[in-house]
């Protein structure tokens, strides 16, 4: 069983590596996940290029969405914007290494859904999600 | 007293076994109950044997149908002490129930700054109806505080009186806190008020004696599904002089006295607030399901779960960095919500899920009462008579699994 929460998954929600705010930051965003409470807000600064040289998560959540939200973050510095927009679901999975029922799906994907709602609108961000 | 109550045998889904080879441990019966055999025999019984509509055939399946419906109305009043069956209304459940009074009762009888009071610690299905009149008609909604200790605040409802509200909502039983409020003193101070009560029965009527008429309670609703019965049935009980005095709900068969083509009448109680072929086999299943609780008693039944919730809350609060929401043992029901430091409620459902101990993570249906705790959510262990020591030493282990992969 443990399985879903392997040690990688219980150490960045322990000890996060992205958890904090950015002054000036260049892109934020903030949501909530209604069902379970969970809030979570990103912050990020990117250099001239549009790359990211910063990115940090603050909120509170499960395991999963905690862990979810640090191992995203941590894997998008130096990426461009337009990266960003990309992402998909299928990252977020292949991140945790673990497969989730439905309900935790949401919980996982919180933070995707905030990210790209920071360097999106909103709107869209939503649409894009459910594509992928 | 007995260290169970022998019934585990009656629920056939207690033998299923949950992620490979363990035991199902249920601990959300406050969500739902499960079902005894005896209750899902008179649904399929009536499926094989006599299903037919109600009301409207003079054939011999369409008598016996009616015949068995309106039994268990009468059984129903009973079960909850109400005199006259036909104050009993057959509705899908309890939210469906307290959305008809506030349709039927409260669009007719509530206007323009009209006060109406709800309490802090209502689930949404007595909250939002009211919300839902709130904006239509301009009325105000007040809420009743909590204490510390998670009791309504009795001064403060005092207080709330003075502005002469019309009406006022409030449960039984919290299904978060556990808090069994004092209903009696509640509707008998909000009557000197000239307020009309309405009492969210969900989580009483399954758990100890409830006498509806002693009570005084002007409306009283309930669902099937925690206590026994099936899904899809439940009660609205209305006096009698409110009832005849309330429009109908929704409009169709079986409402009506007479139609035409120029309007129609209503049909007498409880017929005019049932419109439509109603859920039979579910208020035949909910007859059985009285039948089942009444065999038990529901003194016995209360003593049980009291003797239970006060172990478990022994138990947890033996466990460090567990703390329970709500009150001392001595004034709750079989409810225990709690928080575990530094673990998400989410995290311990799942986890505990995996050993197949069942329980609810989340806001339980009342937002505002986890906004009030200043908590996101919550997990939540509820017991019912089938759960036993056991299944509360379970839970212990459960838990401290849980701390251990988050240690
Ligand atoms: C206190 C309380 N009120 C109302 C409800 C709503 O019951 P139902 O979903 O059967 O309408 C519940 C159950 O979830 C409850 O616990």
């Amino acid at each position: 069983m443990d399985d879903l929460y392997r040690e990688i998954i219980i150490e960045h929600y322990k000890n996060p590596l992205h958890k904090g705010r950015i002054e000036n930051s260049d892109y934020t965003f903030e949501d909530e996940n209604p069902l379970c409470g969970d809030h979570l807000q990103i912050e990020l600064r990117v250099n001239a290029d549009q790359k990211v040289v910063d990115a940090k998560f603050d909120g509170q959540g499960c395991a999963i969405s905690i862990s979810a939200a640090d191992l995203l973050l941590d894997s998008i510095i130096g990426k461009s914007i337009e990266d960003l927009k990309a992402l998909s679901k299928k990252d977020i999975l292949d991140l945790l290494g673990i497969e989730l029922s439905p309900v935790r799906l949401k919980c996982a994907l919180l933070s995707l859904k905030v990210l790209k709602a920071a360097v999106y609108e909103l709107q869209e961000a939503d649409d894009d999600l459910i594509q992928k | 007293m007995p260290n169970t109550l022998n019934v585990q045998g009656d629920f056939p889904i207690l033998k299923r076994k949950i992620h490979n080879e363990n035991k199902l441990v249920y601990l959300d019966s406050a969500a739902t109950s499960q079902k005894p055999s005896s209750v899902i025999q008179a649904v399929d019984n009536y499926y094989s044997n006599t299903n037919a509509n109600v009301h409207r055939g003079i054939h011999f399946l369409a008598e016996e149908a009616t015949e068995k419906y309106e039994n268990a109305r009468k059984k129903i009043a009973k079960f909850v002490g109400v005199g006259d069956p036909n104050q009993i209304i057959f509705t899908r459940n309890t939210t469906e129930s307290i959305n008809l009074v506030a349709r039927t009762w409260g669009s007719k009888f509530l206007n323009d700054d009209d006060v109406i009071i709800s309490t802090e610690m209502e689930h949404h299905s007595n909250i939002v109806p009211w919300f839902s009149l709130v904006q239509e008609k301009n009325l105000s909604l007040k809420f009743v505080q909590i204490t510390s200790e998670g009791k309504l605040d009795i001064d403060h409802f005092r207080a709330l009186l003075k502005l002469n509200p019309k009406l006022v909502a409030f449960t039984h039983m919290s299904n978060v806190l556990g808090t069994i409020n004092p209903v009696k003193e509640i509707i008998e101070m909000a009557h000197e008020a000239g307020a009309i009560t309405v009492v969210d029965g969900a989580q009483s009527t399954p758990h100890f004696p409830v006498s509806i008429d002693e009570l005084d309670a002007d409306f009283y609703a309930f669902s099937a599904h925690k206590m026994c019965g099936p899904t899809g049935i439940g009660i609205l009980f209305g006096k009698k002089a409110l009832l005849e005095n309330m429009p109908p709900f929704l409009g169709g068969g079986d409402m009506i006295k007479k139609v035409t083509f120029k309007g129609f009448s209503a049909n007498s109680i409880p017929y005019k607030f049932e419109a439509g072929t109603p859920a039979i086999a579910q208020a035949i299943g909910f007859g059985a399901a009285v039948d089942y609780l009444s065999t038990i008693g529901m003194k016995n039944v209360c003593s049980y779960e009291k003797e239970l919730t006060e172990y478990a809350m022994e138990i947890l609060s033996g466990i460090n960095g567990l703390h329970i929401l709500g009150p001392s043992a001595v004034d709750r029901g079989g409810v225990i919500s709690f928080t575990l430091d530094h673990i998400h409620p989410h995290d311990i459902a799942q986890i505990l899920d995996q050993s197949g101990i069942a329980v609810r993570a989340g806001h339980h249906c009342a937002m505002p009462l986890h906004e009030k705790l200043g908590l996101p959510a919550s997990t939540r262990a509820s017991f019912y008579i089938y759960n036993t020591k056991n299944d509360i030493d379970d839970l212990k282990e459960g838990l401290f699994h849980v701390q251990k992969v988050f240690s």
